[in-house]
């Protein structure tokens, strides 16, 4: 019934504008079309300047109704310096978008036909082409070479010192693997792994290989956040199983894709705990969201995933609750549980080209 | 029937390119006049009419997915009524969302802002702007059409499968759209979207040496390159870019068929899809956003260009004034020509691309800003001192530019990878595209058919609903894109249905409601140009004067209603360029006028 009521309205307000339209045309006829004319004229160059007034009011009351819902202080060093190059961006685009609308709807009001006016034949002048020609090069320019600064110091080698992190997507999940402490200097190593070993059921759900000794202490972890330890560099891994998907980290301003069967990384450092953050944002739900940023199907909207910032004690703490997925999948060579024989283990080597 | 397809006379008679005296007294049917037409015009009336229906089809669908943004948590019975399962419960599944979405995409983009949009206007304009009585080849003219029909019908065939079309985003990223277990939209309905398309691209390329070989070739006597109208100029360009570009998608999509269904493995390794684990190795996911993006980025001029062409046009003969800087425009569509084929991999600094190849792109999409600012301060310099009339046809030229404005200055956030790191694949990129490639460009589109329209059928648009649609579009434009960077910025992502989950992106629920609303009342509002659009062509005001605008094209200088052949007569020598309003105390000189002794030179 609301739908129908709905369309009613619809169809009268089209058929009273067709007639005013309709009658305005035989008016015009009727009244001198030149006449007419000049007049509509007139209305359309007062609305094209009333559109600019309100169109800066809007402007300005749009962004004093909504800034308070954008952005917020970035929680990673890679952040602040994003933060910083957009509100470069922003003011002198804003600047620059003032000048150039102004102008145009003010020339348009200003210049509007009238009989003691004639249009002014001017045809070309090289001399303003090249003003305009260089002044925004030279804009350009700086902001390339912040931005290009910026990047590489974003995009380059994560810091020796990086803790590493293994995070894949699927639809429509996130799952993570944290490389334990078998490597020269404490940190850990990640063991190989190789898709066509995937298999739940074998509670090998990233495919690592049992002959790998670099596996034997990895821990899988899913179903729950991701930890990271502050003011600590992370270096994520990134992978993905089916298809394309992409670890989106918006209050670390950090965005990467996961392709199948090309690894991707990008490496940042968190600054804030969760808890300073619920502080900081007055939200008792504040938590740090991973948002699957590429379409990846009919689920695209709910893959998300959490990440929890902490000290490193707190990190130390969860992190001695958690059993390498080695011993999960191979029950035998717990030593914690029952011995078992080690020749369980199949050697999976030979499938690695 | 066949021989009315194949009359000898019908193709004999097109063939005649001289200057002679020529006058078509063949004895036309209904099927050669309207519907298998050799006539340039005729063909252009066909994309024009064809891009319509689509545009509303394209539009609907952006309306239904709008409602779902907008009131995620309502039902709308009237939903399952209409499309069954798809409004299963009176809401939009995700199968029909993502659906609607990648469809709204496809068809404005393809159909409506390439086909509608430069296949109209190259066919109606390159003849008769340039003085020549066809297109290089009508037959090739009209097969481009028809190509067109059966891209659209292959589309639309796709809509009424079990598993429904393509829902993989317009830009069918594999591996998504390879794995029909990946989702339901990856099934029959990916592989009918990719026969369209390859359809659509024969189309594309069937007009666009057409009208290349036609510019190049038929110009009137005296009708040097250098005084061809900008509208002529951008369409060139356009042909150039769409014959260059859409061969490489066609083979990056001619691959994606093969991975789908011969086993290759082009795009797909190391996958584990809904518990299955395939044999492919070796292939490169990424490989497929190159190809695609080498097209996709060229595209977004070829849809660009012709909106500019036009406006600069429409702008010059309505402010009674030259356009400001030919020389200078018509470089800058050359540099931004160029450009498009080396800006591709902004669309990809997140992929895992080189941080130094990303450098490289960064630099060279800046670069694009620069003709991009010569054009917006060319259009500006021409209002200045100008005698403008405000015709709706200028008004959406006006309205094109300042959504050129916005659109372009958002586009040096997103082109800067820094910053595109946070603002890639959200809301941001959405409001940014739309403004400075979808509703620009059809800003320029109305603004050509609100011009041209008097060419076209002999009758003028009804002004005053011009100017309700116009007001109302503009408006409506700004009161949806503008608000939507801020989602953006706070790094709402595409392509999401329904936010209410996040912790992170909620705070826009009233927003969202806003921004369903004035869509709703903007399309609305196209609906009535299109009733204006029909309407006019049959009953609208008739045209009396040969030259309506004052103009100096050729174009004004054929009858009001022009016969297949465009000139009664000897085709008209051009003498000067297309500009020369109020020059020496003159409103305007048409082209064909010689250059007076005593005329000042520019």
């Amino acid at each position: 019934m609301q739908a129908f009521f709905i369309v009613a309205i619809l169809l009268l307000a089209f058929l009273i504008i067709f007639q005013i339209a309709k009658a305005s045309e035989y008016v015009a006829v009727l009244r001198g079309e030149d006449k007419v004319r000049k007049q509509t004229n007139k209305i359309n160059g007062f609305m094209l300047l009333s559109f600019l007034v309100l169109g800066l009011v809007g402007v300005f009351y749009c962004n004093e109704q909504l800034k308070g819902r954008i952005l917020g202080t970035p929680a990673s060093d890679h952040g602040v310096l994003i933060d910083r190059m957009l509100y470069i961006t922003i003011a002198i685009t804003f600047i620059v978008f003032l000048i150039t609308q102004v102008l145009l709807f003010w020339f348009s009001y200003k210049y509007q036909e009238s009989d003691n006016r004639k249009a002014f034949y001017y045809p070309h002048n090289n001399k303003l082409e090249l003003i305009w020609t260089v002044i925004p090069a030279i804009t350009l320019t700086v902001l390339v070479g912040f931005g290009l600064f910026y990047w590489f110091g974003i995009t380059g080698n994560a810091p020796k010192n990086a803790m590493e992190v293994e995070i894949v997507g699927s639809q429509f999940k996130w799952e993570f693997r944290y490389p334990g402490h078998d490597g020269p200097d404490g940190k850990g190593v990640f063991g190989k792994k190789y898709y066509k070993e995937i298999d739940e059921g074998k509670m090998n759900p990233l495919g690592q290989l049992w002959d790998d000794p670099a596996n034997y202490d990895d821990i899988y972890v899913s179903g729950e956040a991701m930890h990271l330890v502050v003011n600590k560099p992370v270096k994520l891994i990134i992978g993905a199983k089916d298809v394309i998907h992409d670890v989106g980290l918006v209050h670390f301003r950090m965005k990467m894709d996961a392709v199948p069967g090309t690894p991707t990384t990008m490496w940042f450092t968190p600054t804030k705990t969760s808890k300073q953050m619920i502080e900081e944002t007055k939200n008792p739900d504040f938590v740090y969201e991973i948002s699957c940023d590429q379409m990846c199907g009919t689920g695209h909207t709910g893959m998300r995933g959490t990440i929890i910032v902490e000290t490193q004690e707190e990190f130390d703490a969860w992190m001695a609750t958690k059993k390498p997925q080695y011993l999960v999948a191979n029950p035998g060579k717990d030593t914690k549980a029952a011995p078992q024989d080690t020749s369980v283990v199949k050697p999976v080597a030979a499938i690695i080209k | 029937m066949s021989d009315m397809h194949v009359h000898p006379e019908v193709v004999t008679s097109h063939e005649v390119h001289s200057d002679e005296h020529h006058v078509h007294h063949h004895k036309e049917t209904f099927i050669t006049k309207y519907i298998f037409s050799q006539d340039h015009k005729t063909i252009g009336k066909q994309f024009l009419i064809t891009g319509i229906v689509w545009a509303i089809v394209g539009g609907f669908f952006s309306v239904l997915f709008r409602l779902q943004l907008g009131y995620p948590n309502e039902t709308f019975p009237i939903l399952e009524t209409l499309f069954g399962k798809w409004g299963a419960g009176g809401h939009i599944t995700p199968e029909f969302y993502y659906a609607l979405v990648t469809m709204h995409g496809t068809i404005l983009v393809f159909f409506v802002l390439t086909a509608g949009l430069s296949g109209t206007f190259a066919n109606l304009l390159i003849p008769l702007q340039i003085g020549a009585r066809d297109m290089a080849s009508p037959f090739l003219n009209m097969l481009s059409y028809w190509f067109f029909f059966l891209a659209s019908c292959v589309m639309v065939s796709s809509f009424f499968i079990s598993t429904g079309p393509a829902a993989g985003g317009w830009t069918v990223y594999p591996p998504l759209s390879a794995l029909g277990q990946a989702s339901q939209g990856s099934k029959l309905g990916m592989d009918l979207w990719i026969v369209s398309m390859a359809l659509f691209v024969v189309s594309s390329l069937l007009g666009g040496l057409n009208y290349i070989s036609t510019i190049l070739n038929m110009r009137t006597k005296g009708m040097s390159m250098t005084r061809l109208p900008l509208t002529i100029w951008a369409l060139f360009f356009t042909a150039v870019l769409g014959v260059l570009s859409f061969p490489v998608l066609f083979s990056g999509l001619i691959l994606l068929l093969f991975d789908r269904n011969l086993g290759t493995s082009f795009y797909l390794s190391d996958i584990v899809v809904a518990g299955q684990v395939l044999p492919n190795e070796g292939g490169s996911a990424i490989l497929f956003q190159h190809l695609f993006w080498f097209l996709g980025h060229p595209e977004v001029y070829i849809i660009l260009l012709p909106a500019m062409g036009m406006v600069s046009e429409v702008l010059s003969i309505n402010s009674r004034k030259p356009i400001f800087g030919y020389m200078a425009m018509l470089g800058s569509l050359f540099a931004i020509a160029i450009l498009a084929f080396l800006v591709w991999a902004h669309h990809m600094f997140v992929t895992g691309l080189n941080p130094f190849l990303g450098s490289v792109f960064v630099l060279l999409t800046l670069l694009i800003a620069v003709p991009s600012a010569i054009k917006v301060f060319n259009w500006l310099t021409t209002l200045w001192r100008g005698n403008i009339r405000f015709t709706p046809a200028m008004l959406f030229a006006i309205g094109f530019v300042s959504l050129f404005i916005s659109g372009g200055l958002t586009g040096i956030f997103l082109g800067n990878s820094t910053i595109d790191i946070h603002l890639h694949d959200t809301v941001f990129v959405v409001a940014h595209f739309h403004i400075v490639m979808g509703v620009a460009s059809m800003f320029g589109m109305f603004a050509g058919v609100y011009h041209w329209f008097p060419k076209m059928f002999g009758r003028f648009l009804n002004n005053t609903l011009g100017y309700v649609h116009f007001w109302i579009t503009l408006a409506g434009a700004y009161l949806i894109f503008w608000p939507m960077h801020y989602e953006g910025l706070a790094g709402v992502p595409r392509r999401y249905m329904d936010k209410s989950s996040w912790v992170s992106f909620n705070q826009f629920t009233e927003l969202n409601k806003f921004v369903t609303v004035v869509a709703m009342i903007v399309f609305a509002a196209q609906l009535l140009f299109v009733f204006n659009f029909f309407y006019s062509i049959f009953k609208g005001r008739k045209v009396r004067s040969q030259n309506p605008w004052g103009a100096n094209t050729l174009e004004w200088t054929t009858p009001v209603r022009p016969g297949h052949g465009n000139w009664e007569g000897e085709i008209p020598e051009v003498h000067r360029w297309p500009y020369d309003y109020g020059k020496d105390g003159r409103d305007f000189i048409p082209q064909t006028e010689a250059v007076g002794a005593n005329e000042s030179k520019h």
